[in-house]
């Protein structure tokens, strides 16, 4: 059987009276292992202007490079108080931010590893389909090994790496337009 | 580990573009610049899970959640989340939010001169069985300006987010109600390039999930990516 994927439509401006009762940004209660992490950032349209009405999701494995889902066979540690799903909102300012750990290393194509990241989805009033991202973290020798990062134009790699403001905040993010531009992946 | 098996691509027009310049807001948020196109890992195709567990049952009733009835056309919702090999999706989550029946939602941003109605919030969940049904409990909502264009107006739609099992799957839609007259003049719908397409966002009239002398019945089936039949090579 093959069946048409349903086409996608946008969130629109009022998707938050149904995601501001599900916002998760907390992503790790206390009792999970790792590095905690707060990432903030604001997301922009093309006349650099804030969006408002901006949900972004994440999703993101353990410190131990386990994802909390059946596919992941690995046999590596499972935290069950860990999701690994985040929700936040975009306020009045374009501005969101959320509280993590940094995740583990997760395999890669063929037999490569990952380097720590996030995969993000971006919706909005104005985004028929949402984008798809990732979050990358700076001093990390591993992001040289990433596959992925590999096919990204190198001089558009930065934009999918926070930046360090300070020890456990990190800065990233969403450009939608211009030189800056967030690099986006259609997976 | 070997390479996990990819979610296909969707048919060529099917899905809209990101620019799309007859919906205006499409103009400053569109990308510009050339997706980049990786191969699909372990962190696309796992995603966050969820369960009856995580939704109450009552949250399937949005005719249910104030101390009167809401105004409006009530309506019976009901339809399966398949992928495109044609198999059931269990335990989607659906997530539900729509104007009330003034074409009003309750949001400090919507300022559409139409009453709210204090009976009414507009938001539902749900989760789909192992057949991959789903049914939920509303009123038909009312159509409202918008400015997008000089005397724009959307039609009658539902916005449902829909959580398969992997992140590839994510989708967000809106669907529709047949015989709407003003669904050929809005950008969000004809978005979508093929007319084909474009139709199955327009919910079915479903005489059997009627409820004699209480509520009509509408039938929408949502379709998620499904899996490639063979694995990824290895590269």
């Amino acid at each position: 059987m093959s069946l048409f994927l349903t086409p996608s439509q946008t969130t629109g401006p009022f998707v938050a009276i149904s995601f501001e009762r599900t916002v998760v940004d907390d992503v790790a209660p206390p009792s999970v292992a790792g590095d905690r992490v707060t990432i903030r950032g604001r997301v922009l349209d093309g006349d650099g202007k804030p969006v408002d009405d901006a949900v972004i999701e994440t999703w993101q494995a353990n410190s131990h490079g386990k994802y909390a889902h059946p596919e992941d066979t690995r046999e590596k540690l499972l935290e069950p108080e860990f999701k690994g799903f985040g929700r936040v909102l975009s306020d009045r300012h374009g501005a969101f931010r959320f509280k993590t750990i940094k995740p583990g290393r997760v395999p890669g194509p063929g037999d490569t590893l990952q380097a720590p990241h996030l995969v993000v989805l971006v919706f909005m009033r104005g985004l028929l389909k949402h984008l798809v991202t990732r979050i990358y973290f700076p001093d990390e020798p591993s992001n040289s090994e990433d596959a992925i990062l590999a096919l990204v134009p190198p001089e558009r790699r930065s934009t999918l790496v926070a930046r360090k403001v300070e020890d456990g905040l990190f800065e990233w993010n969403v450009v939608l337009q211009g030189d800056q531009e967030t690099v986006f992946f259609d997976y | 580990m070997s390479d996990p098996r990819a979610y296909r691509r969707s048919y060529w027009e099917t899905q809209p573009e990101y620019l799309y310049p007859p919906y205006k807001s499409t103009v400053k948020r569109a990308p510009t610049k050339p997706l980049v196109m990786p191969p699909q890992t372990i962190s696309e195709i796992t995603g966050p899970l969820f369960g009856h567990d995580d939704v109450r049952p009552e949250e399937a009733d949005l005719t249910g959640q104030h101390a009167g009835e809401p105004l409006g056309e009530r309506m019976i919702v009901t339809g399966r989340v398949l992928d495109e090999n044609g198999r059931p999706v269990r335990d989607a989550l659906i997530e539900i939010w729509q104007a009330n029946a003034a074409g009003r939602y309750r949001h400090a941003v919507d300022q559409h001169d139409a009453p709210l109605d204090p009976n009414f919030t507009g938001c539902g969940r749900v989760v789909t069985d192992e057949n991959g049904r789903y049914e939920f409990k509303t009123i038909k909502p009312g159509a409202y300006p918008w400015r997008n264009h000089y005397n724009s107006w959307r039609p009658a739609h539902i916005h449902l987010s829909i959580f398969g099992h992997g992140f590839a799957q994510r989708l967000v839609t809106q669907f529709y109600f047949p015989g709407d007259p003003l669904l050929e003049y809005d950008p969000m719908y004809m978005s979508v390039p093929d007319e084909r397409a474009r139709k199955r966002l327009i919910a079915e009239f479903d005489w059997e999930h009627t409820v004699p002398e209480h509520a009509l019945g509408y039938r929408f089936d949502i379709v998620l990516r499904g899996r490639d039949a063979t694995p990824m090579e290895r590269r």
